[in-house]
């Protein structure tokens, strides 16, 4: 009966009851942070690490595609976590950030972008080679993947790639969102992303809006508005490009 | 008050979010273009314009501000609904295709730092003496 009555709380409350369970990884993570690394990794990354974690969890567990919200008790994290909120938040870190900077780094910013859907695209489409894939719809459709999750899906169906094919692309994005997400604090130092006009840079070149908001979110939020305007940028680029001029390309290679 | 802030950034969202979908439409593609980023342009360029006007009240960046404060949770819950478990079972082909396309864009990133700055030093001297 209590059990009972608790679940319908959770459930009919799903927001608030996401807000909570956020609100108590957060501060685990920042006591983590704290006691055990002396602040060195974020608070942040240990939460999105633990976030993770607990959506492996929940795919475990129920064989779903949306990690712990599959779990009807955690499903208001869903809320909290999806396009919406995510977007506006995101919009909303926009507020200070400061129009010179933008402008330094305007230029190079556009060609991240570019330079980074290509730079996805020819990995994808190597790895795809490398396995023996040889015709130009199914290397094109990996390589879309490798630049993000939705390109990948998107320019499969445009040039009409198999369901298993196109499995493989959307999983290829899938790991690039999520390794961005644990990897990019570590690596930040390594490669200077410690200011606006690099941090534009590297949303350029990443671009998965999920992976490019989690990584600059565990390293160092300041820089989250500046990544996150370029990334905004490349799966639209990505799903321009991939079903015409990268198909085309490719088709034309092999 | 308070609304004001948060009524100015969803009008921002919804302005930007809907000139996405309206190029997206124009281009022929099932995607936004970039809605968030104009989102953000518009924030940028709006907020700044009306605290230049002195527009803005401190309750009212309040309401912006606590949208932008509660970012990194929103991006807690985000990581926790995504497909993890599909990720790590998809197959080698995918997650080394994964793995290089990160790997390599992290490597450009100084690259692109660096080339970028050589050029517009000069820039930033010639646009001095103008």
């Amino acid at each position: 009966m209590i059990m009972e009555s608790l679940l319908k709380v959770l459930n009919s409350y799903g927001m608030i009851s996401g807000f909570a369970v956020i609100g108590v990884t957060m501060w685990a993570s920042y006591w983590i942070s704290g006691k055990f690394t002396k602040g060195r990794l974020h608070g942040s990354a240990i939460a999105i690490l633990i976030g993770l974690v607990l959506s492996y969890i929940g795919g475990v567990f129920t064989g779903g595609q949306k990690g712990i919200v599959d779990i009807p008790m955690f499903s208001g994290i869903g809320i909290l976590g999806g396009a919406m909120l995510r977007d506006f938040a995101i919009i909303a870190t926009g507020y200070g950030v400061k129009v010179e900077e933008l402008k330094r780094a305007g230029v190079s910013g556009v060609l991240s972008l570019i330079l980074g859907v290509f730079i996805s695209f020819i990995a994808g489409a190597g790895v795809a080679l490398a396995f023996g894939y040889t015709d130009a719809v199914s290397v094109t459709t990996i390589g879309a993947g490798a630049v993000t999750y939705i390109v990948g899906p998107v320019t499969g169906a445009a040039i009409g790639a198999s369901s298993e094919v196109m499995a493989l692309s959307i999983t290829a994005g899938l790991v690039k969102a999520i390794l961005v997400m644990v990897v990019t604090p570590f690596v930040a130092p390594l490669i200077g992303l410690n200011n606006p006009r690099s941090a534009v840079i590297f949303g350029g070149l990443m671009g998965t809006s999920s992976g490019v908001a989690g990584g600059l979110a565990a390293t160092d939020p300041k820089l989250v508005p500046y990544g996150c305007l370029t990334a905004a940028f490349y799966t639209a680029l990505g799903c321009l490009l991939g079903p015409s001029l990268l198909y085309l390309v490719t088709n034309a290679i092999l | 008050m308070i609304i004001y802030g948060v009524a100015l950034l969803s009008l921002c969202t919804l302005t930007g979010i809907f000139i996405g979908e309206v190029l997206g439409a124009l281009f022929g593609i099932p995607a936004n273009v970039g809605g968030v980023g104009i989102a953000m342009l518009l924030l940028i360029f709006g907020g700044s314009y009306l605290s230049s006007k002195s527009a803005l009240n401190p309750k009212t960046e309040q309401g912006i501000e606590f949208w932008n404060a509660i970012y990194i949770p929103i991006v807690v819950a985000m990581a926790a609904q995504q497909n993890v478990y599909g990720a790590l079972s998809g197959g080698i082909s995918a997650i080394l295709a994964g793995v290089l396309a990160v790997t390599l864009s992290f490597i450009m990133v100084p690259v692109l730092t660096r080339l970028g700055q050589d050029k517009q030093a000069p820039d930033a001297a010639q646009s001095l003496t103008h």
